[in-house]
């Protein structure tokens, strides 16, 4: 390598909040007192909170202190697998903190807030036309709050059609939120193994599924990067045994405006916006969980949903079958805005996207497979998977290769899963990333392949040039000390 | 596309590697039968500006204030947010980076979540807090559904004073496994009716809200006696304005099992309903059966102090079907910018608004009764009440609307016995002005 990006920088040293100012500062402008103070019963009365007391640039160098110890996407290439840590537009931001949008007030009567109404309505029409699918809510705040409002869909749509289904077919290459959003629904979950090829057999998919089953729910991209090939196929079995067919649209953004998810049998499908519309992962959340169904599943959508008479919206809170409210109000709006913004930016271009991104993840596949060891040998969609099975002979793990990229400034790609591959290193490296970017990334993670046969020691200590070094993982789970 | 940073040369030069002639044959293990046969049917791209133009039309329509007065609350507090928290919030290391499963490169997000459980569990008085759930209704949901594992007991009690809206959230979540949920009812003086309770030997848990949705102290004494004359019921307390910490005892001094709400009111913007902040604590004891993420202390390799996400055999990515829940991403940002609130606040500050807040709202409720509103709870209030306007609730209130006043929440929507009725919050923002305003036209 030329030049590593990585390197040593001023790093300041904070201590945790507590451990700094004096009673008596403070950091927050108080709104003027005009009124007198009112008597309250002492019994009700309490000391307030221990909080430490500070000043405004007390706090501010504070935070700022900490977010230089963090990797961020403008920090550079974040190739985390399944999360899709694409470029988070900063036009989206400006769009999310106008006043009218931060200020506004959930329950505010309809014809005060028609334009947050014609937003979610609009961004409803654009996830249905991107899916394929017609019918579409806003409502949940996260992917996995998706999965468990889509198998609620489903557990409500078998109770209105004959009983509940206890089981459900999930593969075994699924996220684990899979598993446990259908256990919240009351499934149990039917684990099946992909086949050879990293994808489902539909012989093993009708071997399982049954009258007791409600549907499959099916990653597709699958976490593999592969597509699942027979998901048309698989589909047809669930369907004329009674079941339904549940997306995660994790892995989306592969396949917009390429996969017509109706047609390939999906019954109900729940999207990321946080990351294929771009919206900013927050260092966890919040995130927004939008799912998109047939016309037959419309009835069971959460309430309310966002109707338009003449040129006029509302909220409509009759609908008999609807599985209810799943979130107190309507749902992550602040998110729904910057994904409408990155929609209306890109509007068709988002086929591009996904071929972008399709292009960016084999040219990794191709330049790397001499060295490290491909779990599937096959055309890849938006991720590929290696794993360290040729480094494990120089004793050298996926954890090492991970530990030692941050040291040439890259974000590792996600390790140890799929389950289904031992040592996996699965990378993503999305669409806004240039051609530049991902060579030296390539050089990076070849230059580690060299050094685990030549200097392996040097891949057991990494990472030496971050704030912290590896850290006892296993005397925080055993003496666990979440406050202080 | 300013997003797309390929030229054509990259792609030609990137096809050549793989072995392909163009961008359709990355897509030929796709079955053609599931292809979709039509281009996106999507307006077409917009400029940044004209962008600006497009939303800058759609935020206008929006009733906010200044424009406004509004006395609306009812689970979403209009409260002033520190322009250094906005600013704070800007740094891209924060609002860029994901989970932190790497915490050497994360060590800011980490430290700053451990700081937000610390200032949770001060500012509630319990021993742990996870590092935040999706909001208010669901994370009540999954505080009952907690109660529900740890007794194995298959109904809970709730009080149909909690925010009727969460309770909402409470039902979905409870409908696909048919857990039952038993409303208590709300009393004359506005508090939940315990006489219905029996005993509560059935219930995995009790729960109520304080204050409550009517803003009323509950007897959180009586109620935490009630719960637990059964030694395995658990005790639960939700809230929806965490602010009353600063003034009221907090719900871990009466002996809650679990104490959870919404956080908004922590220096998050309203922002039509979300996101806000799902809060969640519980007992040390009950810490291995609680939902979503926790960040612990550790050492490095050094010997020097470091963060790192722990406990997490309790979690969906390890423990899958028998995961404590489904939750994964949470409110990260969210819990950031409660963490940066309540720092810049101190407990001083802290303290100080929350009795200006309760100071303001008895003013109001003052000036209410005086000019002949009736009050129908004689409990004790933090900073929302219900009120009867003399020109009832659903006309009152919208007759102010023309003034550009927004007076409340009526409540016949959700309680048919309180029709004539409406919630009124007051919080720091509103001037003495504002309040006499109201005062004066609700009485006209």
């Amino acid at each position: 390598m030329k030049n590593r990006i990585g390197t040593t920088g001023l790093v300041f040293n904070e201590p945790l909040l507590w451990e700094q100012g004096a009673t008596g500062r403070t950091g927050f402008s108080m709104p003027r007192r005009d009124v007198d103070p009112a008597p309250l019963d002492d019994r009700l009365r309490g000391d307030g909170p221990d909080f430490p007391d500070l000043s405004e640039l007390e706090v501010m160098r504070h935070f700022t202190h900490l977010s230089q110890w963090n990797f961020g996407v403008d920090s550079g290439l974040y190739p985390l697998g399944s999360c899709t840590m694409k470029y988070n537009p900063r036009t989206n931001e400006r769009q999310a903190a106008l006043p009218g949008f931060t200020g506004a007030h959930p329950l505010l009567p309809p014809e005060l807030c028609q334009g947050a109404l014609k937003l979610m309505h609009d961004l409803e029409h654009y996830l249905a036309e991107i899916t394929g699918l017609p019918a579409v809510t806003l409502q949940p705040a996260a992917g996995s709050h998706g999965e468990l409002t889509g198998m609620m869909i489903i557990s409500a749509f078998h109770r209105s059609h004959g009983g509940h289904r206890s089981k459900v077919l999930i593969p075994d290459t699924a996220h684990g939120t899979n598993p446990a959003s259908a256990t919240l629904c009351g499934m149990r979950p039917v684990p099946i193994r992909s086949n050879d090829q990293g994808i489902l057999d539909p012989a093993t998919v009708a071997e399982l599924m049954d009258e007791e089953t409600a549907g499959i729910m099916v990653t597709n991209p699958n976490t593999l990067g592969l597509f699942e090939e027979n998901i048309r196929e698989i589909a047809d079995i669930v369907h004329d045994r009674g079941g339904l067919v549940y997306g995660d649209g994790a892995n989306m953004n592969a396949i917009m405006g390429i996969v017509d998810i109706r047609a390939a049998g999906v019954d109900v499908l729940h999207l990321n916006l946080h990351k294929t519309f771009s919206t900013p992962h927050g260092g966890g959340g919040p995130g927004s969980g939008p799912i998109c169904v047939t016309d037959r599943l419309k009835p069971f959508l959460p309430v309310p949903r966002v109707v338009k008479t003449g040129d006029r919206y509302e909220l409509d809170d009759n609908a008999p079958r609807s599985v209810g409210k799943i979130h107190t109000f309507y749902g992550n709006f602040g998110i729904l805005v910057r994904a409408c913004s990155y929609i209306l930016s890109m509007g068709a271009d988002l086929k591009k996207v996904s071929q972008l991104a399709v292009l960016n993840a084999n040219y990794i596949k191709e330049r790397l497979r001499d060295v490290y060891h491909l779990a599937y040998d096959r055309p890849c969609m938006h991720e590929c998977v290696f794993s360290d099975a040729i480094q494990e002979k120089n004793k050298v793990s996926t954890l090492d290769i991970a530990k030692r990229l941050m040291e040439y400034g890259f974000h590792p790609p996600t390790i140890y899963f799929p389950l289904v591959v031992h040592g996996a290193i699965m990378i993503e490296p999305t669409e806004t990333e240039s051609k530049d970017s991902i060579d030296a990334f390539i050089d990076a993670i070849r230059s580690i392949a060299r050094e685990s046969a030549d200097t392996p020691e040097i891949l057991h200590e990494a990472p030496r040039t971050t704030k912290v070094r590896r850290l006892d993982e296993t005397l925080a789970a055993r003496k666990p000390c979440l406050k202080g | 596309m300013r997003y797309l940073p390929h030229t054509r040369e990259d792609i030609d030069a990137m096809l050549k590697v793989i072995g392909m002639d163009n961008l359709d044959d990355l897509f030929k293990t796709i079955p053609r039968d599931c292809c979709s046969l039509v281009d996106l049917n999507l307006p077409a791209p917009l400029s940044e500006w004209e962008l600006d133009t497009h939303m800058n039309q759609l935020a206008g329509t929006m009733a906010v204030s200044p424009e406004y007065k509004i006395f609306l609350g009812a689970g979403s507090y209009d409260h002033f947010i520190p322009e250094a928290v906005r600013q704070l919030l800007l740094r891209s290391e924060i609002f860029t980076a994901y989970t932190p499963y790497q915490p050497e490169i994360s060590q800011g997000t980490l430290q700053t979540i451990y700081e937000y459980q610390t200032l949770i569990t001060r500012l509630l008085g319990m021993d742990v807090a996870n590092a935040s759930m999706y909001e208010g209704g669901s994370a009540l949901a999954e505080a009952l559904l907690m109660a529900i594992r740890i007794t194995r007991r298959k109904k809970v009690a709730i009080s149909t004073a909690i925010h009727p809206l969460y309770r909402r959230v409470v039902r979905t979540y409870f409908t696909p496994t048919g857990y039952e949920v038993v409303e208590l009812p709300f009393g004359r003086d506005g508090r939940t009716d315990l006489s219905g309770l029996g005993s509560p030997g059935e219930f995995a848990a009790v729960a109520v809200q304080s204050p409550n949705f009517f803003g009323c102290i509950e007897d959180l004494e009586r109620v935490g006696n009630a719960a637990h004359s059964d030694p395995k019921t658990l005790f639960i307390t939700c809230f929806s304005e965490p602010l009353a910490f600063g003034l009221l005892k907090n719900p871990g001094s009466f002996d809650a099992d679990i104490v959870c709400g919404e956080g908004q009111s922590l220096g998050i913007p309203r922002a039509f309903g979300g996101p806000g902040l799902g809060i969640f604590s519980a007992k040390q004891k009950y810490v291995r059966s609680m939902p979503g993420r926790l960040v612990g202390q550790t050492v490095d390799k050094d010997g020097r102090r470091g963060f790192v996400l722990t406990l997490s055999t309790r979690e969906q990515h390890i423990r899958r079907e028998r995961a404590t829940s489904n939750i994964c991403s949470n409110q990260g940002l969210c819990a950031t910018a409660a963490t940066m609130y309540m720092a810049f606040l101190g407990g001083t500050g802290f303290r100080e608004l929350a009795a200006l807040n309760y100071d303001k709202a008895e003013y109001l409720k003052g000036e209410l009764k005086k000019a002949g509103c009736t009050l129908p709870f004689d409990s004790p209030t933090f900073n929302e009440f219900v009120v009867r306007f003399p020109g009832g609730a659903d006309a009152t209130c919208k007759q102010l609307l023309e003034k550009k006043i927004i007076a409340g929440l009526p409540l016949a929507k959700y309680y048919s016995d309180l029709a004539d009725c409406a919630l009124v919050t007051v919080t720091e923002t509103c001037t003495r002005a504002d309040m006499d305003l109201l005062v004066k036209e609700v009485t006209s």
